[in-house]
């Protein structure tokens, strides 16, 4: 294995105390002293700062981009006004997903976040498929994430103008002498900002940042346990080529116009599963003991049949319970149904659980 | 009473034929926030190295070995309850449970205080 990449506050989070682990070929904070159960709450009361320079930031410049990225994934990119973002797919010929990311339109295209894992493959990918596109992976800058109740204010006493911003909106300004792209979302379910800055600069904004009382750090261990309760997917486990956006319960990330017309990949299914729904369906799931089911965990239904595995799984701080995600045959998916799941040769009592387990606290 | 420590971090206090069995202060700084425990059931019989316990973290779930062979005659219940106890006193309140040893010998190759502390050196 080569070494793993570093971010540009790789020194800052040593400094911090983190400890650091191979995320995705980077060296990345699972969690810092306080720990991931006091950083997830910090999180949800007050505000977190999240590097997250790991992830890709592509630029796609040209007035046509929008209509030419449709040819990829099921989302109405056309629809977006400069400065608004949407949640969407790469997807397969056959209606799996290769990776998904937030498109965000802006004055002379689109800039895009693609997980870390996926930046690679997605870059070939729109390489081959949109040939002679200028498609510009921006490795000199740096996404830090400041997610929770307090991010607003925080942020706003470098740059006020984002107390203005709604949710899924994205602005480029200056502030404290530094070009941004604030984007008012996230990872967490809380309020918050993604906030793309020139590598050489990462720092001395994240420090601006911690500077502040109601910022502490926060590293992967509660991205991971804030995005579970917030029932947001993870890709390669809740996600991945073998899943449908409609299995995974993202129906709402294909909008009406791409439903009449289809032309992306994997219409075929994806358009068939909108109009007779999936198989199955990934669907949120409490178990009813204090005992977390992690991935790969069986899912069985009332009469002990196995009708699906565990995608996600752990304990959720704001819950304070076991959390999961998984998934199970379409009958199954009511809210409510009682399940099963196979922990150590144990049947452990769970139930559907409407997502999220959390209620997202967004800006609107 | 004699203490001994393992390679998979656990501690024994030993009296007489039975030992108290946790996991060491480093093990639950490893492990981070403990947020479940699964305790085996007083009458239980291990063998030495079989999975006896799970501890669990907001992140993962671990496996805790029997450190020797014998019968299980009490487990510390009140960690079902309160399982962060495990990262305030791993080495005192927060014992797993007691082991009837089958086979004081067994106790031969585990370690003192002083060569689990080099063994912490040889592994940071």
């Amino acid at each position: 294995m080569p070494d793993p990449q570093t971010t540009p506050l790789d020194a800052l989070h040593r400094e911090l105390g983190a400890r650091m682990v191979d995320f995705a070929g980077w060296s990345m904070p699972v969690q810092y002293p306080t720990g991931i159960l006091k950083e997830h709450v910090w999180t949800r009361t007050r505000a977190s700062l999240f590097d997250v320079s790991h992830m890709g930031q592509i630029r796609m410049p040209g007035a046509d981009a929008a209509a030419a990225i449709e040819s990829l994934v099921p989302a109405d990119i056309q629809a977006l006004k400069p400065g608004r973002a949407r949640y969407t797919q790469f997807t397969t010929l056959d209606g799996g997903i290769i990776d998904d990311l937030i498109v965000t339109a802006t004055d002379d295209g689109l800039y895009l976040v693609v997980n870390a894992g996926g930046r690679d493959t997605d870059l070939a990918h729109l390489r081959e498929h949109l040939p002679g596109r200028e498609i510009e992976l921006l490795a000199d800058r740096a996404l830090l994430a400041l997610q929770g109740p307090a991010a607003v204010n925080v942020l706003a006493r470098l740059a006020p103008e984002v107390a203005g911003l709604r949710f899924m909106s994205s602005i480029e300004l200056e502030a404290a002498g530094l070009e941004l792209r604030i984007s008012r979302l996230g990872y967490t379910g809380e309020d918050g900002f993604e906030v793309s800055v020139a590598a050489g600069h990462a720092v001395e904004l994240a420090r601006t940042l911690l500077a502040a009382e109601e910022v502490q750090p926060a590293g992967l261990g509660a991205r991971d346990s804030l995005r579970l309760e917030a029932g947001l997917c993870l890709y390669g486990h809740d996600i991945d080529r073998t899943t449908s956006p409609i299995e995974a319960d993202l129906a709402w990330t294909v909008q009406k116009r791409r439903r009449a017309e289809g032309g992306f990949p994997g219409a075929e299914r994806i358009l068939a599963e909108l109009r007779d729904g999936p198989a199955r369906r990934l669907v949120g799931i409490r178990p009813e003991g204090r005992a977390p089911a992690r991935e790969g965990a069986a899912i069985l239904d009332g009469s002990g049949q196995a009708i699906g595995k565990v995608t996600s799984g752990g304990f959720g701080p704001t819950v304070d319970g076991p959390v999961a995600m998984g998934y199970v045959a379409g009958a199954a998916a009511e809210p409510g149904t009682p399940l099963q799941l196979e922990v150590r040769g144990r049947k452990l009592p769970a139930r559907v659980e409407a997502l999220p387990f959390v209620p997202h606290r967004y800006h609107r | 009473m004699a203490r001994y420590y393992t390679k998979e971090h656990e501690w024994l206090d030993v009296t007489g034929d039975v030992a108290t069995v946790g996991i060491t202060d480093h093990a639950q700084e490893q492990l981070g926030d403990v947020v479940f425990v699964e305790l085996p059931k007083a009458g239980t019989t291990v063998a030495k190295g079989a999975e006896v316990a799970v501890v669990e973290s907001v992140k993962a779930a671990s496996d805790i070995y029997a450190p020797a062979s014998g019968k299980v005659v009490e487990a510390n219940t009140a960690l079902e309850d309160t399982p962060a106890g495990v990262n305030e006193d791993a080495e005192g309140a927060a014992w797993f449970f007691k082991l009837e040893l089958s086979d004081k010998s067994e106790l031969d190759g585990l370690m003192d205080a002083d060569a689990y502390a080099a063994f912490l050196e040889t592994i940071a």
